[in-house]
């Protein structure tokens, strides 16, 4: 099954390297993984979406907690959560596709961001599913370039993962 | 306020932290720390002849001490010709901390000379690592890197320093830091309370228990705990390899070790059982072989310090996270005024096991007869004689590691000092030769083999140097003993490279280094050679020991079979 885990991880050098370090090591897969810095600048926020039966996920979640620069983490797909990917995506917006584009960014309640004679840059942001039918649709005009951020995240209601 | 340079913390730190020896190999980006060094002499280095000997002979301290080893190499080459013993240390859970130089800041990343990144590659060997970034850091970075090496489940520290932090025109406040404080690393200090009920109710219900305890019951300090409470409750008890000695060997509720080259009585007791109580163990695949088959009718009480062991191979009915002497202690305060609730199970129990020991009892080797090459076994049952069991014995890896893992007898924790995890060959040597620096009274003995000794045999130059008195036992039986083993098993007897040709002549080898060497062929001659060469502590003897090369280590665990499924001789089968 595919999970979310959330991590607070001490914003020092090196630490990235030993989360992901990790993942290869012991045989570990990882979907998607997003990083950036917290309001505390000490602290970084990483999501990663890995997908395997609970017995890998209680192991990915012990060796993560073990990591001395693992200060705290969340496994979001055992509760109620929203999740949101970002992707900014180039399509062909010629002649009579130039419409057809613009009505679909308008269905998916997508952004328009940048424009050429040629091409649309669109942005769009939801889950990983809503962001992949998008690309289904867009595929027959013709899809120039796509950046995705992966997957983030965080827990529906008063539950907050801090210090 | 005391200014002192980068260099000068380290020596002082190492005092302050009350470090006596430190093992290691200078080189450009460590000299200014070498040049600190020089100038103190609490602190004592030991120059060692290849890096890896320096994390050996650091790793080999750690374990007959408990206390954590120390290792100071320099970058490049010498980092990496340490990373054998950082794994090493690693796999068996062992305390030790290890400065490596590095390039100054400025060049690193320009592929510098000697320039190595060296945390990046001990990443998946260390339990954390430290870069320094500026020299005021220092004091508190090496607390860190011996608190974090030390606590919880132990294990390496790599602490990577730029020649420039140890300048000695840069100085800074130096003060040694008592505490440390990390916000994201709170090793456990004892187990869930209702667990362990929980735990200690299945346990006083059992009817076939079996304890099966390992290495971190010997790194956890926990033996004495561990032997109260199995006395108390009259059970039996199987360890791991890394966890030999932590209850008496001797005593009759130890059915020795467990596992691939384990004791008969002890896979049995293991297969049959209706509760394994786990303790310090990491099911491990050389102890469980298939993990489908293992223990079919047990359930299994795991108290691991580290919780990413339990539940890893074999699934926890009652996992427990905590370190084995606060565990262990509140398991004794529950048991105590508590009867074990079938006691005519229990004795059914014994006379099952007793049953499985007689079945082997004098029938674990064949003796040499008169004119024959000696049997290893014999070795060692000789040595345990000569040593009262007393002894220190290091090992390297292979046959020879087993024989003396099996026919030695531990009745003390750290005593067998064997690289269980890694299994590495050369491994000891240079341990034996840190364990007598710090215990120059105590005997300690290297038990290894010709192909093994010959990986780190360079360390009697620093034998010689420093007068170290260690005995070595080489059972030499001219071939890689395990590798030819499995090839005589699994691959028709095609012994491919497992036989050693063009051996040197130990005897004049030995003496070259102007030490003592006894060759040894025939079974008389064995004893008076042991007694010769555990006359004197304080002299370095090697005693190369000709042995059966054909000579196989029984039992042996069927691969992909059950606990019980053993090869117990050359023809004979569970």
């Amino acid at each position: 099954m595919r999970h979310i885990i959330s991590i607070l991880l001490e914003n020092e050098p090196g630490a990235l390297s030993r989360v992901v370090g990790l993942f290869s090591q012991r045989n570990f897969n990882i979907e998607t993984l997003n990083v950036a810095p917290t309001e505390d600048p000490s602290l970084s926020r990483l999501t990663v979406t890995t997908i395997g039966d609970d017995r890998v996920i209680e192991q990915i979640t012990k060796h993560l907690n073990k990591l001395i620069d693992v200060v705290k983490l969340v496994d979001l797909t055992e509760g109620n959560h929203i999740e949101r990917e970002l992707m900014l995506v180039k399509v062909k917006a010629l002649g009579a596709a130039r419409d057809e584009v613009k009505r679909t960014v308008d269905i998916f309640r997508a952004q328009i961001v940048d424009v050429t004679p040629s091409l649309y840059t669109v942005q769009i942001t939801g889950d990983a599913g809503k962001l992949d039918a998008f690309l289904q649709a867009m595929a027959p005009v013709g899809i120039l370039e796509v950046a995705r951020t992966g997957v983030s995240g965080i827990a529906r209601g008063d539950k907050v993962l801090s210090l | 306020m005391e200014l002192l340079s980068g260099a000068d913390m380290i020596a002082r730190f190492l005092q302050d932290e009350g470090i006596e020896y430190i093992y290691g190999y200078p080189g450009g980006a460590a000299l200014h720390i070498y040049d600190a060094l020089f100038r103190q002499d609490k602190v004592k280095h030991i120059l060692v002849r290849h890096e890896q000997a320096a994390t050996h002979a650091a790793d080999g301290y750690a374990r007959a001490s408990g206390k954590p080893g120390c290792v100071l190499v320099t970058s490049g080459p010498g980092a990496t010709n340490a990373v054998t013993g950082i794994a090493t240390a690693y796999m068996d859970s062992i305390p030790m901390v290890v400065l490596c130089g590095q390039v100054a800041s400025h060049l690193i990343g320009e592929d510098a000379f000697q320039e190595t990144d060296i945390v990046g590659v001990t990443r998946p060997i260390v339990k954390h690592s430290f870069s320094i970034r500026h020299p005021s850091e220092i004091p508190e970075v090496l607390k860190k890197a011996f608190y974090l090496a030390a606590t919880g489940r132990p294990g390496p520290v790599v602490v990577d320093i730029p020649k420039d932090m140890t300048a000695p025109t840069e100085r800074y406040e130096y003060i040694y830091p008592k505490k440390v404080k990390m916000r994201s690393y709170n090793p456990v200090t004892r187990g869930h309370t209702g667990q362990i009920k929980k735990a200690v109710e299945m346990i006083l219900k059992a009817k076939r228990p079996v304890f099966y305890t390992g290495g971190g019951v010997v790194t956890g300090k926990a033996s004495e705990g561990l032997t109260d409470l199995v006395k108390q409750l009259g059970y039996p008890i199987t360890t791991t390899l890394m966890g030999i000695g932590a209850y008496p060997q001797s005593d009759r509720q130890c059915l020795g070790w467990l596992g691939m080259h384990g004791s008969y009585e002890s896979n049995m007791a293991m297969h049959h059982a209706d509760l394994i109580i786990a303790i310090g163990a990491r099911f491990d695949d050389r102890v469980t072989n298939s993990t489908s088959k293992f223990c079919p009718t047990a359930k299994i009480i795991h108290v691991d310090v580290d919780p990413s062991s339990i539940s890893k191979t074999v699934r926890a009915d009652v996992p427990i996270v905590g370190p084995a002497s606060s565990v262990i202690n509140e398991m004794i305060s529950l048991v105590q005024g508590h009867k074990i609730a079938h006691p005519e199970a229990l004795t059914e129990w014994w006379e099952k096991i007793d049953g499985w020991r007689a079945d082997r009892e004098g029938k674990l080797y064949e003796p040499s007869k008169v004119g024959e090459a000696l049997k290893p076994q014999e070795v060692i049952e000789a040595l345990c004689r000569v040593t009262r069991g007393e002894a220190y014995v290091t090992t390297d890896v292979g046959q020879h590691q087993m024989f003396a893992a099996q026919y030695y007898k531990f009745d003390k924790p750290n005593r067998l000092i064997t690289s269980g995890g890694l299994g590495t060959m050369g491994f000891g040597f240079p341990a034996a030769m840190g364990i007598k620096q710090n215990y120059p009274d105590d005997d300690v003995v290297c038990v290894t083999g010709e192909g093994s000794f010959q990986m780190m045999m360079q360390e009697l130059s620093t034998c010689k140097q420093y007068g170290v008195g260690v005995k070595i036992v080489n059972l030499n039986n001219a071939s890689l003993g395990m590798v030819r083993q499995w090839q005589d098993l699994n691959y028709k007897s095609r012994h491919a490279h497992s036989y050693m040709e063009s051996l040197p002549d130990f005897h004049m080898l030995i003496e070259a280094y102007g030490f003592t060497a006894i060759t040894v062929n025939t079974l008389d001659e064995l004893e008076p050679a042991l007694e010769r060469a555990f006359a004197d502590k304080h002299e370095l003897v090697f005693l190369d020991v000709k042995v059966d090369p054909f000579e196989h280590v029984y039992p042996m665990q069927v691969p992909l079979g059950a606990m019980r499924d053993m090869l117990l001789s050359k023809t004979e089968r569970t």
